[in-house]
């Protein structure tokens, strides 16, 4: 079933950590498995956040040397980032397997991507200046706990709580997928791709990978991708409108920009709360509730609506 | 005090929708959880602490104490509230509804101040429910019996499956409206969404805006006096009106050419093909 939430303030940030944790909570019915973060906090100059994992949840329980693996694969993970010339400006171990660096590195971003990934077990979740994405197995507080994303200050964010039926109970197959090597692009879905192996296999031949078998993960390279070629976000979600098949509801996010669309089927939920300066999105009224405790005005948007906020 | 809140006390002709081979049964009836309830008595339950087992719960056991009038504050937009009320009651609800609210009811009279989400009134029998803003998908689902308003608008699927009853939406509704339709009438007042009446079986939908597309075997038919007077009856009943008057709205019905929908019975058919 799966649950996805959005939140913006516009013109300034606030509590995004805490705001979405209480949504995404009280969304832990449409998916316990797993919960997801993309958080947007304030960009630092021309630094890079780099959100990566060297090992699944699941590993740290068993295998004989699976904590040496994992300090080899670090050590690898900072020996790569050296030699193609990053500058290492901040280096956090949140969890055993789970680590967020900050660096300046203007080559390649697709290499780096590339290069750090071809270690074994490395994935990265997320590169950009201001996206830091953060996913693990377990409802959003206890996520949010283990990552210390309750005083996450920013301007905007989405997430998913996961109930996996197609595919394994992991951090690899938890969404929101980063775009794949675009900078600050995250995306979170609700429903099924009918024409995914296609669009996967176009975006394959332009030279785009994937990590997981995910239908939300060709969303958010789909959408990157066009943005790439000179389309604004709104103009390439409403192509993905016509060109994408199936039953879905997603929410995408960019540096400045929130985005929800709902196919022509509107199959999949969303209830749409929307001020002058806050925007709050999620699969039911229930998690907006958590952060209003009194009456708001909410709404659904329609079949085949594509909207976007700006920070 | 529920018609100072605006609830009108309309007639339904009866308490269920249930038919019996004999009348002295029809007439002995009695659902194990209903109750014998006084619109006087009043009650008010403040939701925002409480989860939507124990709100039903409060309800029920108002309702036990003869309290036929509830005011409910608070509700949050949880699932599941106000279900499976078997018996008259006015029940004001000062909020939004989660999924799945005041469905299977029997009976009972029900304003919603705020909006609902997906599937309200779903197996609704008879009784009234009037929402005051908007409605997710599948409002109305497997509707048998009663009227289920909407004074804003409405989502996809809404009305999937009604077997009776009235469906009335202020504004526009989504994409499959009316989808397999068996009976009883849809009231549109604003636009309606693609495949409107879908595989419908029999039934009415008036729409008063655009129709985006009608579905397969949904059909255009002419508007009678009866179906004018009627229209003008049950909106008026609500504080509604077509933005273009009554006699302007559309009237979809079902085309009836849906190869099961024929009078032979299997064997006759594997004659005629």
């Amino acid at each position: 079933m799966c649950g996805i939430a959005g939140l913006i303030h516009r013109g300034k940030g606030g509590e995004i950590g805490r705001e979405l944790t209480a949504m995404l909570q009280s969304l832990k019915h449409r998916g316990p498995d797993s919960t997801g973060f993309a958080l947007y906090g304030k960009p630092q100059g021309e630094a890079l956040v780099m959100r990566f994992k060297v090992a699944e949840q699941a590993e740290m329980d068993h295998g004989f040397d699976i904590h040496e693996k994992v300090s080899a694969r670090r050590r690898q993970v900072d020996g790569r980032l050296a030699e193609l010339g990053a500058q290492l400006l901040e280096q956090d171990a949140v969890t055993e397997y789970a680590f967020r660096y900050r660096f300046s590195y203007d080559g390649d971003r697709r290499k780096l991507a590339d290069y750090i990934e071809d270690i074994d077990g490395a994935e990265i979740l997320s590169i950009g200046h201001s996206l830091e994405l953060v996913k693990d197995l377990g409802d959003a507080a206890r996520v949010a706990g283990q990552y210390q994303l309750g005083t996450f200050d920013g301007s905007h964010a989405l997430g998913h709580t996961r109930m996996a039926t197609e595919s394994d109970v992991d951090i690899r197959s938890a969404h929101p997928y980063w775009a794949y090597p675009f900078a600050d692009v995250a995306v979170v879905h609700n429903g099924q791709l009918t024409n995914y192996w296609g669009g996967r296999r176009a975006l394959e031949r332009r030279g785009h990978r994937f990590v997981s078998n995910c239908d939300s993960e060709l969303i958010a390279v789909y959408l990157a991708d066009r943005i790439q070629g000179g389309e604004t976000l709104e103009s390439a979600m409403k192509t993905s409108i016509e060109e994408l098949d199936g039953v879905f509801t997603y929410v995408v996010a960019t540096a400045d920009s929130l985005g929800m669309a709902k196919d022509v089927m509107a199959a999949k939920p969303m209830v749409l709360y929307e001020s002058e300066d806050f925007i709050a999105l999620a699969s039911e009224e229930v998690a907006i509730r958590s952060i209003f405790p009194h009456e708001i005005e909410t709404f659904d948007p329609y079949e085949g609506d594509v909207r976007v906020w700006h920070c | 005090m529920a018609n100072q809140k605006g609830m009108h006390a309309e007639q339904l002709g009866g308490r269920t929708q249930q038919r019996f081979f004999s009348a002295e049964e029809s007439d002995n009836f009695v659902y194990p959880d209903s109750f014998e309830v006084d619109f006087g008595k009043s009650a008010e339950i403040d939701a925002g602490p409480l989860d939507a087992r124990a709100i039903n719960l409060r309800i029920r056991e108002l309702m036990s104490q003869g309290y036929g009038t509830i005011v409910m504050k608070n509700p949050g937009a949880k699932h599941g509230i106000g279900v499976g009320i078997l018996n008259r009651l006015r029940l004001d609800i000062e909020g939004s509804l989660g999924y799945f609210g005041v469905g299977l009811i029997d009976g009972p009279n029900i304003r919603i101040r705020g909006r609902v989400g997906w599937s309200c009134a779903e197996n609704m029998m008879a009784g009234t429910v009037v929402v005051e803003k908007n409605a997710g998908s599948t409002f109305g689902a497997a509707l048998r019996g009663g009227d289920l308003v909407c004074i804003g608008d409405v989502g996809a699927r809404t009305g999937i499956d009604m077997k009776g009853g009235t469906i009335i939406v202020g504004g526009r509704a989504g994409a499959f409206c009316g989808f397999m339709m068996q009976r009883g009438r849809m009231v549109i007042l604003g636009d309606a969404g693609m495949n409107l009446g879908d595989s419908m079986y029999d039934g009415t939908i008036y729409v008063g805006g655009k129709i985006a597309g009608l579905g397969v075997d949904a059909v255009p038919a002419q508007m009678t006096a009866l179906d004018v007077a009627w229209l003008k009856r049950k909106l008026k009943l609500y504080g509604l009106s077509a933005p273009r008057g009554v006699e302007k709205m559309t009237r979809i019905v079902a085309g009836k050419q849906l190869w099961n929908y024929d009078n032979l019975e299997p064997a006759e058919k594997k004659i005629v093909l």
